[in-house]
C-alpha cells in the first residue's frame, strides 16, 4: 500500500534537498555579511594593501599575511607539485598495476592523517633541522611550505593518476609501437592528454594549502611582517583568524570576518580554475 | 647532441621513481615516528583514565567520549540531508543552469578552509543563538562542514549506476521513488557509504572548526550542552603549550589509529560491495 503518493515523495525530497543547498548558501552569505561591509567600510586598499596590524588601535591592514599565504602556498606547490606529479607518472606508467592498487589508497589514507599530527612533526623534527642547519628560529615559511607540501601530496597524486589513467590505452600503444620508450611516450604523449587534469589536482592542492590552519598555526611561528627570506617567522590569513578569534569583539571581529571572506573568494577563483580544468578533460574524452 | 633515449629512459625511471619513493618514505617516517614514540604511553589505563593536571598526568578518557560524540552528532544531521540533496538533484531534476550552479557551490564549500566554518559557527551557534561552547555547537559546525562533501560523494556514487538499470525499473511499471529505493540507491550504497566515512574520518581530525565550537573542557559531559574536548583539539592543547610530550604522542598515537581504522573500514566495505555486485 502506498501512504504518500509519488507526487508527494517529489514534494517531501524537494523540500530537504532545498532547505539543505540553501543552509549552505546561507552560511555563504553570513560570512559575506559579516566581512563585506567592514572591507568596503575601512577601505578596499587600506584593508588589502596597509602593513598596519594592530587591532587595538582599529588598524586592520591584512598585506604581511596575504604576501605569507601566498608565499607558504607557492612553496608548498614547489615541493609538492613536482614530487606529486612524478610519484603519479611513475605509478601509473612504471608500476604493475596491481602494486599501483595498494600504493594508491594507502596514500590516500595519509590524507586523513589529522592536520594537527603533520603540524606536530613540523615542530618536533623539521623546525630543529632547519634551525641547526640554515639558522633562524626555524618556525618559519620554510618550516611551514614543507609541512604543507608534504600535505597536498595526496591529492596531487591521487587526481593525477586519476587523469593520467583515464588516457585511452591506445595513444601509448601508438607511440611504443613507433618505437618510442615509455618515458617518450609519458613527456610527448601522455602529459599532454591529461594536462588539465594534473592541473587540476595541483590547483585543489593549492585550494587545501592556502586554508590549511592548525599546522600553519604550529609551524609558521605566527609573526605578523612581510617576509624577507624563507627563514622569517610568518602569519598566514588562516593562522590570523583562529588565533584572534576567541578574544575579538566589534570591528576587530568584523575584520576577521573580513580576511575571511578575501579567503572564500580565493578559494573560489581557485576552483573555478580547476572545474575549467577539469571540464576541458571530459570534454576531450 | 642528442642524449639517447636509453639514457633518458633510465634517467626518467631514476628520477620518477625517487620521488615516488621519497613521497612514501616521508608519509611511513610521520605515521611511524607517531607510533613509535606513542606506542609505549598508550596502556588501557590510558584510555579509560581521566586526564589529571591539564592533561599533565592520568589518561584521555573525556577526550575520547568527544571523539566520538561529536562525529557522530555531525552525521546524523549531515547523512540523510546529505543523500536527499543528492537523489533529488540527479534523480528529479533536470540537468539546467540551476544544477549547475549549486553543483559549483556545493564544490567551493567542499573547499572552504575548516577555519571558516569554524568562524561561522562560533558567531552563528555558540554567540547568536546561544548555544555556547556544546556539543552541538560543535557537532552542527561539523554538519554543514562535511555537507557538501556528503553531497558530492552520493551524487556521483548515483550517477554511477547505469541508466539502464532505472530503464529496466521503469519498464516494469516502478514509479521514480520505488525506482531510487529498490534500485539506485542499494546500487549507489558503497559510493554513499565511502563518503560517509571518510566524513567521519575527516570530523574526527578536525581541530579548527571545533576547537571555538565544542570548547575545550575536560570534564565529561552530561548534555548536548556542555562543552568537550576531541582528542585532535587535546592533542593540539598538549603540544602547543608544551604541557606534556609524553600524553601528546600517546593522543596523537590514539588519533592516527582511529582515522585510520575509520578510513580502512571504508576501503573495506567498498571493496566489500564491488565484489558482491559483479
Amino acid at each position: 500500500m502506498k501512504l504518500i503518493s509519488e507526487k508527494g515523495v517529489k514534494r517531501i525530497l524537494g523540500t530537504v534537498a532545498f532547505s539543505a543547498i540553501s543552509v549552505l548558501f546561507l552560511i555563504a552569505l553570513f560570512i559575506l555579511n559579516e566581512g563585506l561591509p567592514f572591507i568596503f567600510k575601512y577601505g578596499v586598499k587600506e584593508f588589502l594593501f596597509s602593513s598596519d596590524w594592530q587591532p587595538q588601535q582599529n588598524k586592520f591592514g591584512i598585506f604581511p599575511m596575504i604576501t605569507a599565504s601566498l608565499w607558504v602556498t607557492f612553496g608548498a606547490m614547489l615541493i609538492g607539485a613536482p614530487l606529486g606529479v612524478a610519484g603519479a607518472f611513475f605509478l601509473s606508467e612504471y608500476v604493475p598495476k596491481t602494486i599501483m592498487k595498494i600504493i594508491k589508497p594507502t596514500i590516500e589514507l595519509l590524507a586523513a592523517i589529522p592536520s594537527v599530527v603533520y603540524g606536530f612533526i613540523g615542530v618536533m623534527v623539521l623546525a630543529p633541522i632547519i634551525r641547526e642547519n640554515f639558522g633562524g628560529p626555524g618556525l618559519s615559511l620554510m618550516a611551514a611550505s614543507i609541512i604543507l607540501g608534504i600535505m597536498i601530496l595526496p591529492t596531487v597524486i591521487s587526481i593525477s593518476i586519476d587523469s593520467i589513467l583515464a588516457v585511452p590505452q591506445s595513444y601509448r600503444e601508438g607511440s611504443l609501437a613507433l618505437g618510442a620508450t615509455t618515458w617518450q611516450t609519458i613527456y610527448m604523449v601522455t602529459v599532454k592528454a591529461s594536462k588539465s587534469g594534473i592541473i587540476a589536482s595541483i590547483i585543489l592542492g593549492l585550494g587545501r594549502a592556502i586554508g590549511e590552519t592548525m599546522a600553519v598555526i604550529m609551524v609558521a611561528g605566527n609573526s605578523v611582517n612581510i617576509p624577507h627570506s624563507a627563514l622569517d617567522s610568518v602569519r598566514t590569513l588562516t593562522a590570523n583568524i583562529a588565533l584572534e578569534m576567541s578574544y575579538a569583539t566589534g570591528l576587530h571581529r568584523q575584520a576577521l570576518f573580513a580576511t575571511g571572506v578575501i579567503l572564500f573568494i580565493v578559494i573560489i577563483i581557485l576552483n573555478s580554475f580547476a572545474s575549467v580544468a577539469i571540464r576541458k578533460r571530459t570534454r576531450k574524452k | 647532441m642528442r642524449i639517447s633515449p636509453r639514457y633518458t629512459q633510465a634517467a626518467a625511471v631514476a628520477i620518477l621513481g625517487g620521488a615516488t619513493l621519497l613521497t612514501l618514505l616521508i608519509l611511513i617516517f610521520i605515521i611511524g615516528f607517531i607510533l613509535e614514540k606513542g606506542f609505549p604511553v598508550l596502556s588501557l589505563s590510558f584510555l579509560t583514565d581521566n586526564p589529571e593536571d591539564m592533561g599533565r598526568a592520568g589518561g584521555i578518557f573525556p577526550t575520547i567520549i568527544g571523539t566520538l560524540l561529536l562525529p557522530l552528532l555531525a552525521i546524523i544531521i549531515a547523512t540523510p540531508l546529505g543523500i536527499v540533496t543528492s537523489v533529488y538533484l540527479s534523480e528529479y531534476t533536470q540537468e539546467t543552469r540551476m544544477t549547475k550552479i549549486i553543483r559549483f557551490g556545493t564544490d567551493c564549500l567542499a573547499g572552504i578552509p575548516s577555519i571558516i566554518f569554524g568562524l561561522f559557527g562560533y558567531i552563528f551557534f555558540v554567540i547568536t543563538l546561544g548555544m555556547g561552547w556544546s556539543i552541538l555547537s560543535g557537532g552542527l559546525t561539523l554538519a554543514v562542514m562535511v555537507l557538501p562533501t556528503i553531497i558530492r560523494t552520493s551524487e556521483e556514487a548515483i550517477r554511477a549506476v547505469p541508466k539502464s538499470f532505472r530503464e529496466v525499473s521503469f519498464s516494469l511499471g516502478a514509479t521514480s521513488w520505488q525506482t531510487v529505493k529498490r534500485v539506485v540507491l542499494p546500487n549507489a550504497l558503497p559510493g554513499i557509504v565511502t563518503g560517509i566515512m571518510l566524513s567521519i574520518g575527516r570530523s574526527i581530525g578536525e581541530t579548527a572548526a571545533v576547537i571555538f565550537t565544542a570548547g575545550s573542557s575536560l570534564r565529561l559531559p552530561s548534555s548536548v550542552l556542555d562543552s568537550t574536548r576531541t582528542m585532535a583539539v587535546h592533542f593540539y592543547i598538549l603540544a602547543r603549550e608544551g604541557l606534556s610530550a609524553e600524553n601528546a604522542y600517546g593522543t596523537a598515537a590514539t588519533l592516527i589509529i582511529a582515522v585510520l581504522l575509520v578510513n580502512l573500514s571504508a576501503y573495506w566495505l567498498m571493496n566489500r560491495f564491488i565484489a558482491k555486485r559483479s
